[in-house]
């Protein structure tokens, strides 16, 4: 009973919050709104027994975009085009669609076959064969592998998205994240002393993932998030986007999942299948390999396209 | 981690690790690029795709071989817990395609995209050269592939690499045009990804053959087909969500656009065509294909309509991509949903080729509005005139690209037209019949506008400058290619047909 | 009402709320912002049919968890693109819209 109170009022919560992030008359408050919205979905994700997607919700879906939203919020507030122009109808027009949109989607909950097809069952069976002991993880680095490989190679692409949008003059330059022209001695005091404690915690993260909740993501972002904290502060220098070591970073993490991958038509002879008894090794080699290219992409993707190689 | 005896049994064909490769390779190359740098990249380029043209020759060869489709059980687990990936002859065809028609680009933008030596990297380079690898990657993925959600990541990282192709030039109004792709592109993900989030919940699997053993058609699935569908047509900018398309297709250079309307929109094409003939073949009622097919109907007359009042070159060539993909959906209705009988093997057969014929005829078409801007500085269609005098090789490509469109004799466009004409004939559907022959008529006007400004006197003694042969050579060598699909039999073609779900 | 059915209006209500801001917002980022918002509600509704598929002592199926990681991953990817986009546009523009300007002649 109380619990299913508190789902109640976490859901009125949700789709209040949610909906003020979309009503919202300044872009700013919407996008800090909307990063409200994201703690408490990762909240409704523990109620949902998903531990995993909840610490990926926080850390990318409210945390990463929020930081991207905020930036940009930033940099747009004076565009003019948050007043909406448009008639008293036709707002009332997008509401009916996008209420019969709701209800048609929530009435699909009664239409779904009585009983729940899962693959819980299975995905526990075999997963003594890996030495894992997360679920989530032996779906992630066993048995659907290939979907992970592959989102590895879509946050490349994204990194090449954004710095496609560089000026050819700036190209070879530093990515730029100064919000600060003289950062605060509190921000610097933090740049110096959070990281080694972010590096210890996100280690530790991606260490435990593949027994509890937790893995390269959520380590990854964590830091990611010092590195970010490193550039706002201006405590170190961002190597350019040319710089060799920079870019073994960022690949570092594909190519071992690639090797990983080859080394399965060696033995046993099948790509993306891990030798006898070596699953968990390999994966943990893995996920290190890409906890560190996913904080350099995260810190790169937020930083955007490099500026003038002169303002480093 | 697994005996070796499961494996024997886990449905891999011989010749299936192929299709690992097709995928993968594109990705080792692409990392290989990021982590070396933009000045490795011709050469890495070049390896990666020799080796894909290899790898999908190898492919079809086998399929052709033994008329069974190839497979391979990715990691060892069969499905509902692991992915499958399968080519059958549809999917062959398009790897050999799409192979072809990245080397002809590829060769295309080889000096456009060069790397000054003993210069530090250049942006171009490395965004364009990443782009192709990544596209080429993802086409092989969506072609092969028989998880949905797998399918999902596909679309996406094909997305994300045709938008830097489409930003690559800078300007306002290149930017506004990747910017609205990309809403696009994602608003469509979401809506195919919730229909397969209705489809797990109903099927406790994402596997396509699994899905299509146990198919009801009970209201949670109409759903999902009905939200997975409306999502792909965004992606393949079917009349009317076409809006994005030719802004973003006209705004890349010319190579990208070349691969982004010949290729990119057929990936989320074939992707539809996998859900209504291998996902869910028996849901494809009559009344709902014909809404499809009616889409398709208004694609094809308003495309060309706008095509031909467009006042720049690159923008009538995209307008003519909306307009011939438009052609391609009339397969959901004249393919029956009892298929087997000739007519609707015509058909099939009328269908692919028209993918097969756009595809060489619109990577030709593209390349050679490219070479016309650069001779002239512009690409104003009034301002075209003495350009056969100069470039005749240019001329030429577009005109035998333009025969292909407009669907006349020899051409593929020809084939595949007069097979989707036969059997829109024969099934009674004299609507559709009318809007094929309408939609050549059409096309056949604004492809004639342009060759007579083209012909025509030099408007003012303009600067020209010049093109080298071998980028127009590469050009007229794609239209080419469909003109000759033109000399094959007009008959169903077996191979189109191997492997399909029945 | 239960967890699972109460989750799934909530996504459902979600996905509603997202496309008005899709239909009357013409800032593309707070479209941008609209779709982040369809794609949190259309992944619960993912999370409700996993949390359906609690079974052998799990809490919920893995499978579709683990899908939905990955979906926020390439989701995020999206953002990140799409932001670059919007900011290189306002720069260059001046305004980061969605309008075609006039065409130049």
């Amino acid at each position: 009973m109380m619990e299913t109170g508190f789902d109640v009022v976490l859901a009125l919560m949700l789709l209040g919050v949610g909906g003020w992030s979309i009503i919202a008359r300044n872009m700013m408050t919407a996008v800090i709104i909307f990063i409200a919205y994201g703690l408490l979905l990762s909240l409704a994700w523990v109620r949902l027994h998903a531990v995993d997607v909840s610490l990926t919700e926080a850390a990318i879906g409210s945390g990463a975009t929020g930081l991207l939203m905020v930036i940009a919020a930033h940099k747009v507030a004076g565009d003019s085009q948050r007043v909406v122009r448009l008639s008293r109808g036709f707002h009332v027009l997008a509401a009916v669609f996008a209420t019969l949109v709701a209800i048609g989607i929530a009435s699909l909950a009664f239409v779904l076959p009585g009983a729940p097809v899962s693959l819980a069952a299975p995905v526990l069976e075999r997963l003594p064969e890996s030495g894992l002991g997360n679920p989530v993880a032996g779906v992630l680095f066993v048995y659907r592998s290939f979907d992970t490989l592959l989102e590895k190679v879509v946050l490349l692409l994204a990194l090449i998205g954004v710095w496609a949008l560089a000026r050819d003059q700036d190209w070879g330059g530093v990515p730029g994240l100064r919000l600060f022209q003289h950062p605060h001695s509190v921000l610097m005091l933090l740049a110096r002393t959070l990281p080694p404690i972010g590096f210890v915690f996100a280690i530790y993260m991606t260490w435990a993932g593949a027994d509890v909740p937790g893995g390269a993501f959520q380590g990854g972002t964590v830091l990611a998030a010092m590195w970010i904290l490193v550039m706002v502060a201006g405590v170190r220098r961002v190597p350019r986007v040319s710089s060799p070591l920079l870019r073994l970073a960022i690949v570092a993490g594909p190519l071992v999942f690639l090797a990983i991958g080859f080394l399965g038509f060696v033995a046993p002879g099948v790509f993306l299948a891990y030798p006898d008894g070596l699953a968990k090794p390999l994966i943990v080699v893995m996920e290190v390999a890409l906890t560190l290219s996913i904080a350099v992409i995260l810190g790169l993707l937020i930083a955007g396209p490099p500026r003038a190689k002169d303002s480093a | 981690m697994i005996p070796l005896q499961a494996i024997a049994e886990t449905g891999t064909t011989p010749g299936g690790a192929l299709l690992v490769l097709g995928i993968v390779m594109p990705a080792v190359a692409l990392v290989a690029l990021i982590g070396l740098g933009g000045r490795a990249a011709r050469m890495i380029v070049a390896a990666a795709l020799l080796f894909q043209l290899y790898v999908a020759v190898r492919v079809a060869l086998l399929v052709a071989g033994s008329a069974t489709p190839l497979a391979y059980v990715v990691g060892g687990f069969q499905p509902p817990l692991g992915i499958t990936l399968r080519a059958d002859g549809v999917s062959a065809l398009m790897m050999v395609v799409s192979a072809v028609i990245f080397l002809g680009a590829a060769s295309f933008a080889w000096k456009d995209f060069a790397q000054a030596r003993g210069q530090p990297e250049a942006r171009l380079s490395l965004i364009f050269w990443s782009a192709l690898l990544a596209m080429a990657s993802a086409l092989n993925l969506l072609f092969t592939s028989t998880d949905l959600f797998n399918l999902y990541v596909g679309l996406e990282l094909l997305t994300f690499a045709a938008i830097p192709v489409v930003a690559i030039k800078g300007g306002a109004e290149t930017l506004r045009a990747a910017l609205r792709y990309l809403l696009f592109a994602v608003f469509g993900s979401m809506l195919y990804l919730f229909g397969i989030v209705l489809i797990y919940g109903a099927y406790g699997t994402l596997a396509i053959s699994a899905i299509a053993a146990q198919v009801q058609p009970n209201a949670a699935t109409l759903a999902a087909a009905g939200f997975v569908t409306v999502g792909l047509l965004a992606k393949t900018a079917l009349f009317p969500f076409h809006l994005w398309l030719p802004p973003a297709h006209a705004g890349a250079p010319a190579a990208g656009s070349a691969v982004l309307s010949a290729l990119v929109v057929k990936g989320s094409l074939f992707l539809l065509m996998r859900l209504w003939f291998d996902t869910f073949p028996s849901l494809r009622e009559p009344a709902d294909m014909q809404l499809l097919a009616f889409l398709g109907a208004l694609a094809v007359i308003i495309g060309s309509v706008t095509a031909l009042r467009q006042p720049r070159l690159k923008l009538l060539v995209a307008y003519s991509t909306v307009a011939q993909i438009g052609y391609m959906f009339f397969v959901f209705t004249l393919v029956p949903k009892t298929a087997g009988d000739i007519v609707a093997s015509a058909a099939w057969t009328g269908a692919w080729l028209q993918v097969v014929a756009h595809a060489f005829a619109k990577a030709g078409m593209f390349l050679a509005a490219g070479l016309v801007a650069e001779v002239l500085g512009h690409d104003r269609i009034r301002d075209l005139g003495g350009l056969s005098a100069r470039a005749p090789l240019v001329v030429l490509t577009f005109a035998i690209s333009g025969l292909s469109l407009m669907g006349l004799p020899p051409s593929g466009g020809f084939s595949a037209k007069f097979m989707l004409l036969a059997a829109a004939l024969a099934e009674g559907h004299w609507v559709w019949a009318t809007v094929i022959i309408a939609g050549g008529v059409l096309a056949g006007a604004y492809v004639f506008a342009v060759l007579a400004r083209m012909m025509a006197a030099p408007t003012k003694a303009a600067e020209l400058a010049s093109i080298g042969r071998t980028r127009q050579l590469i050009a007229l060598g794609l239209a080419s290619v469909s003109v000759l699909m033109g000399l094959m039999p007009l008959h169903p073609i077996a191979f189109f047909e191997i492997g399909r779900f029945p | 009402m239960s967890a699972v059915l109460l989750f799934w209006l909530a996504g459902s209500g979600l996905i509603g709320l997202a496309v008005y801001g899709l239909i009357v917002n013409p800032h593309p980022l707070c479209k941008l912002l609209a779709l982040n918002l369809l794609g949190s509600g259309v992944f619960l509704l993912f999370g409700v049919i996993a949390r359906r598929g609690a079974a052998a002592g799990l809490g919920g199926d893995p499978v579709p968890q683990a899908l939905v990681i990955t979906g926020i991953v390439v989701a995020f990817s999206a953002t990140a693109i799409a932001v670059a986009l919007l900011l290189a546009l306002h720069a260059e523009a001046g305004e980061a819209s969605l309008d075609q300007e006039d065409e130049e002649p």
